[in-house]
């Protein structure tokens, strides 16, 4: 039976190669993804074109505003070794360091939103969530004074973390206890988030009276910078790192991991096979949060200190794209989080020295995301026959119970 | 008499796989072919090439002697071919007239939909042919066996006179299927010619003028039916010899392993679908709860295994309660069930075998050390029930949903046997399945019976029930009509019981 097939059957019937558990074929699954990214670019310079830019000069600058020119590194270099001197060394590798800071929050955030779509649940609420950590990570941090770091940096990542756990656990009990749907309420949940943030911000946690922002957080409670000012580069996008790779072990390697990838998959077989579907709901739904929460608290500890109004600008909305984008797959994510950090770091760039607006890396953003969530075009595009059928797992099962 | 459609040397070849391999077939005006082969033997494809879903890599098709190029549906359509599919393609919340002009909605005034029109033409076709249903129902109203109506008339209604039924009995309770046979009927006395594709072999018997026999995408054969048997039919899908009989020693029952009192379970609806059931299942029997479809059937084995709960009565297993416990609870009391919806319940489509081989105890050692997965152990235990339960897969890693349904349903076959077991409950388990595969099947359950395990078998299919059972209960709405010795039970009998009506007070009988 397995030589031969009928026809639907036979379609799907491609032999993958064996991979291990939780893997799957990497040219497979980074195929479409690259070729969404080069084809993004590529529309972006035919906007750049069409609009009376030169798209090489826009990449170009694009490149060097997020990996730094080569030749200044060169140069850096070289000066450190003849002379001691780091200060032309450190200011060339400053763009490749800001990029892997603006993808650290992209990475955590990222994650939030792959592991509720591995368990099958929309989780919107992520900017709601990142606001929330991001808040009592400041909280923990400022408040509470002459605590040595070894114990007040953890104290305030933990309290990020719990703040979002529970913003993300509220609707997931919603949904396991009331069926309420988790894309409605974690919606509510957040216009909950940035108002009760505005009144804080305004009131109990603003630091003096002349803006809404909280005071400074302790030193002793910020993430640990490599390298001397203006770099800030921190510890938080190797926690960061870290974090992808506990979700890898979660989702993959132990028994809770495969309950939540079997609810997502497979809700009836899940209860079938005896597994506690509501627990379920409320786990991911306060792992995911405490994800968005760290993407906030992150943010706070690692690179601002402070938190003012409008902080989370868009965080948890790009989530949704970046676990789109990364299959739901730690490493997808983290790799997609990258991108996202060098176009957004390089953008300002381009900005200043090509004339090109920031929002055009919207459109290419955009573009790239269009690609990956209708991945038929891309296959089009470029004849690209295979067709793999777990292709959906990432998705949620829409609007039902 | 004129051959209305012959196909000669259809060669198709998917990725690693030879679908079809020089297939011949010739169908002769208003004639029935049959064309029979087990899951996976190519039938589909052949079908899709010839309704031009899929493009052959050689081979020509000729319809009324001249040959055409087939490159989608509608040149399918041109040609006179129409094809019922197996999983309906109808639009639920849609009414039948809404279904069937679907595609070719003829207009008033070139924009607005003639409905009446369409109504009007459906109400002619139902009429010639005997194919009752009222145009303005709703499709999700309506029972599978009209639903299916409704694709034949839309067929029809394209002016089709080759019609292809996939596997047209699938999804039929055999009261439709007799109904289905009628229909037929009186289609080929309207000059229809059909092919019907089948892994019956008891329906094409009935019913077919010429059989086609294909296996592993090649043509075994053509015979004739008053030349074939069961049998012979069985050894030309399968390759081999095969046993239509469960060979079977007398029982052996000792005490009651699963003893069900007075029990009520509503369904998802609420209708109270299960009504004061009580039996009891031993140690080294089999229980067959023979019934036509719909009966509480599912109800009753959903209760019983924990995917819902009772209304009221008791659920016990050796002697312990059950009833309402969790699905786990019940599993770790010794009950292994293989579920009537292999692909909701049974697997998770979308993983790969080694993860569907455990998945009722993946948190268990030895495939658990606390949290932590144990991959060694995930892997060998599959590879070892693939060997031992004969699943024909390239590798344990590809994903269930690449399976045939014959291979599905061993793959849970083989989880839900591998853990040491008070008790089996087997719900439809052979349904959709090929001979070859429902004779392995069979033989599992009877071993399982044979060690002194508890059988509850659940099926529709009389003959499965009378080839597995020691005992036989009849559900009809809800109720057990009777408990009777699988010995002494006619099929006359289970037949009247399945219709609600007793034997004894049945006026047939004195």
């Amino acid at each position: 039976m397995s030589k031969t097939a009928s026809s639907k059957e036979t379609k799907e019937k491609k032999e993958t190669a064996p991979t291990g558990i939780g893997g799957g074929s990497i040219r497979d699954a980074l195929l479409v993804p690259t070729l969404a990214v080069i084809t993004g670019l590529i529309i972006g310079g035919i906007v750049m074109l069409v609009s009376g830019s030169n798209p090489i000069q826009a990449y170009g600058a694009l490149f060097a505003g997020s990996f730094g020119s080569p030749s200044a590194i060169l140069s850096g270099l070289q000066a450190y070794f003849a002379t001691g001197d780091n200060t032309l060394l450190i200011k060339s590798i400053y763009p490749f360091t800001e990029s892997l800071v603006t993808a650290t929050p992209y990475i955590f955030a990222g994650l939030a939103a792959a592991i509720g779509f591995r368990a099958g649940l929309f989780n919107i609420g992520a900017e709601g969530q990142f606001f929330i950590g991001a808040l009592c990570s400041a909280f923990i941090g400022y408040s509470i004074k002459d605590l040595p770091m070894i114990i007040h940096l953890p104290l305030a990542l933990l309290g990020g973390a719990l703040g979002g756990a529970i913003w993300g656990m509220i609707p997931g009990y919603l949904k396991a206890r009331f069926g309420a749907h988790e894309v409605v309420n974690t919606i509510m949940m957040n216009w909950i988030a940035f108002r009760l943030s505005d009144w804080l911000l305004k009131g109990p946690m603003q630091a003096s009276n002349f803006r809404p922002v909280t005071p400074n957080v302790f030193a002793s409670a910020e993430l640990p910078r490599f390298f001397e000012a203006p770099l800030r580069f921190n510890l938080g996008f190797f926690l960061a790192l870290l974090a992808a790779y506990l979700v890898y072990w979660f989702l993959f390697k132990t028994t809770l991991g495969f309950e939540v990838r079997s609810v997502g998959a497979n809700p009836d077989a899940a209860k079938y096979a005896g597994m506690n579907i509501i627990k379920n709901f409320v786990l991911v739904m306060s792992l995911s949060g405490a994800l968005a929460g760290l993407a906030g608290t992150a943010q706070v500890l690692g690179v601002d200190h402070w938190v003012g109004q409008g902080f989370s600008a868009g965080y948890g909305f790009d989530a949704i794209a970046l676990a789109l984008l990364g299959k739901s797959h730690p490493v997808g994510v983290v790799l997609s989080a990258l991108l996202f950090g060098f176009l957004r770091s390089g953008a300002t760039n381009m900005q200043s020295v090509a004339g090109i607006p920031i929002d055009i890396i919207s459109i290419i953003q955009g573009l790239v995301i269009v690609f990956i969530a209708a991945p038929a075009i891309i296959r089009w595009f470029y004849r690209i026959k295979s067709l793999k059928i777990d292709e959906q797992t990432v998705l949620t099962r829409g609007w039902g119970k | 008499m004129a051959n209305v459609l012959e196909l000669q040397g259809i060669t198709k070849r998917f990725p690693g796989v030879l679908a079809n391999d020089k297939i011949d077939i010739t169908l002769r005006e208003g004639k029935i072919l049959a064309l029979l082969g087990e899951n996976g033997a190519g039938k589909s494809t052949l079908m899709n090439i010839l309704y031009g879903l899929y493009k052959p890599d050689e081979g020509k098709i000729f319809v009324r002697g001249k040959e055409v190029h087939i490159d989608g549906p509608n040149d399918a359509i041109a040609q006179g071919i129409g094809m019922v599919h197996q999983h309906f393609m109808l639009v639920p919340v849609m009414t039948v007239t809404e279904n069937v002009m679907l595609g070719i909605e003829p207009t008033k005034n070139g924009v607005f939909l003639d409905q009446e029109k369409v109504a009007k033409r459906i109400a002619e076709i139902s009429n010639q042919y005997g194919l009752e249903v009222d145009p303005a129902s709703y499709i999700k109203d309506l029972p599978v066996g009209i639903q299916q109506r409704v694709e034949i008339i839309k067929v029809l209604y394209r002016n089709a006179d080759i019609l292809i039924l996939d596997e047209p009995t699938a999804v039929l309770t055999p009261q439709e299927v007799e109904g289905l046979f009628k229909i037929i009927a009186t289609l080929i006395k309207a000059g229809k010619s059909i092919i019907f594709i089948t892994h019956k072999l008891k329906e094409v018997l009935a019913i077919a003028d010429d059989i086609s026999v294909l296996r592993l995408g090649r043509m075994v054969g053509s015979i004739e039916p008053n030349k074939a048997t069961p049998e012979k039919l069985a050894s030309m899908m399968v390759g081999r010899d095969v046993s239509l009989v469960v060979q079977k020693s007398a029982p052996k029952p000792k005490e009651a392993v699963l003893k069900v009192e007075n029990l009520f379970v509503r369904d998802e609806r609420e209708n109270l679908t299960v009504q004061g059931v009580s039996f009891e299942v031993r140690k080294g029997e089999v229980l067959g709860i023979a019934g036509v479809q719909g009966n509480g059937q599912t109800e009753l084995v959903y209760a019983l295994t924990g995917l819902s709960s009772a209304e009221s009565g008791t659920i016990e297993l050796n002697g312990k309660n059950l009833q309402n416990a969790t699905p786990r609870q019940i599993l770790e009391s010794g009950v292994s069930h293989i579920p009537e919806d292999r692909q909701r319940h049974g697997l998770i489509l979308s993983f790969p075998i080694h993860d569907n081989m455990m998945l009722c105890t993946y948190y268990q050692e030895p495939f658990a050390k606390g949290i932590s997965l144990q991959e060694k152990a995930i892997l060998s235990n599959a590879e070892a029930l693939v060997k031992q339960y004969d699943v024909r897969t390239p590798n344990i890693y590809v994903n269930a949903g690449t399976l045939s349904g014959g291979n599905q349903q061993k793959v849970i076959v083989a989880r839900e046997f591998s853990r040491p077991i008070e008790l089996l409950i087997a719900s439809q388990p052979t349904r959709g399945l090929d001979v070859g595969s429902i004779e392995y099947i069979h033989k599992q359950i009877i071993n399982k019976r044979d060690e002194g395990t508890g059988v509850l078998v659940v099926s529709s299919e009389l003959d499965e029930i009378l080839a597995l059972s020691d005992r036989i209960a009849v559900i009809y709405k809800g109720q057990i009509m009777d408990i009777l010795d699988a010995k002494k039970a006619s099929k006359e009998d289970l037949g009247l019981l399945m219709a609600g009506i007793h034997p004894s007070t049945s006026p047939k009988k004195k």
